[in-house]
């Protein structure tokens, strides 16, 4: 703890017991919402963890039996199937803000092309049932491809503000607080001292001009 | 702000063809000066969500890290066809780390 640079005067101690105040109530309403930053982002991690651990096994299903039609198939064959895909999709990206922290809100927007009961771009006569399994699974994937990039994305941003918001926090709590604390403790004690230097000086004042009257 | 943004994929032609059956915009990609320009191209062109593979992102750690601060584009990491390297895996536990101090999960 270091005493900061400051006159031990009155008005000093003033301006100083102000700024602690300040300061332990920005420390406490930091302390709440890294608190409330905390919860979320537990909460959120974990969704995040189950979707990557269930995405990734399933896209290396897909992967596999891709793999295998395009084994079966000519390579110039099989970009043409995909070529023009029958769906398409967009987000709709909003912000929220969950304690001061952007987080992004998406909205998926799926749309299937006219014939509505068929997902494969492709006539069946020269592709491989191999690759209607794989884009079947990876139809299948998309919603929680997309909810994983939403969550994650989120637990990203909040990562971020939570390492702000403790080092903020830590600042205040060990460094500003305790700084400020001690000053105004030492400038009391200066004024202290410095009244009763007076009380001592006034009554040796006294003293003397009783004894030059006697 | 209502606004629709695409979908890319970028990553090495044999792991992402197939998302192009699916209305997703596809990226094919290599080296790494090759991704990190497409990357770049595909983030100022209102793409929101850029899905790349991990073994593509390991090559561009840097301009990943700077989409990353960003609200938009999301960069989310998925294995390639040669399976998954873990990478986002381990980036979901410094994450943990990073914000709470010690891997809870």
């Amino acid at each position: 703890m270091t005493k900061l640079n400051v006159n031990p005067t009155r008005m000093q101690l003033t301006e100083l017991k102000g700024r602690l105040s300040t300061a332990t109530r920005g420390h406490k309403l930091l302390k709440d919402k890294q608190d409330e930053l905390m919860r979320r982002f537990i909460e959120l991690i974990r969704r995040n963890k189950e979707l990557r651990v269930e995405v990734e096994e399933e896209l290396k299903d897909s992967f596999k039996e891709f793999l295998l039609a395009s084994a079966v198939m000519s390579p110039e064959m099989l970009e043409e199937a995909v070529a023009f895909p029958k769906e398409t999709i967009t987000v709709d990206i909003k912000k929220k803000n969950v304690m001061s922290v952007n987080i992004p809100v998406m909205n998926f927007l799926r749309k299937l092309e006219d014939d509505e009961g068929s997902i494969y771009p492709y006539g069946f006569a020269q592709t491989s049932s191999e690759l209607d399994d794989a884009i079947a699974k990876l139809y299948g994937i998309m919603p929680k491809l997309l909810e994983l990039a939403e969550v994650e994305k989120a637990c990203q941003l909040m990562a971020d503000e939570i390492e702000k918001t403790r080092r903020r926090v830590n600042a205040l709590e060990y460094r500003t607080i305790p700084d400020l604390e001690e000053t105004i403790r030492f400038i009391r004690m200066k004024l202290d001292e410095n009244e009763r230097s007076t009380i001592t000086r006034l009554m040796k004042v006294k003293e003397i001009i009783n004894a030059t009257e006697d | 702000m209502i606004y629709m943004f695409k979908i890319a994929v970028v990553g090495d032609k044999d792991s992402i063809l197939a998302f192009k059956a699916l209305g997703v915009d596809v990226f094919t990609a290599y080296e790494s000066e090759e991704t990190r320009k497409i990357v770049d191209f595909i983030a100022h062109n209102n793409y929101g969500i850029i899905f790349i593979t991990e073994e593509l992102a390991k090559l561009i750690p840097d301009t990943i890290e700077r989409y990353n601060k960003e609200i938009i584009p999301a960069v989310i990491l998925i294995p390639s066809n040669r399976g998954s390297l873990n990478i986002g895996m381990d980036k979901i536990n410094e994450r943990v780390e990073k914000a709470v101090g010690t891997n809870i999960l």
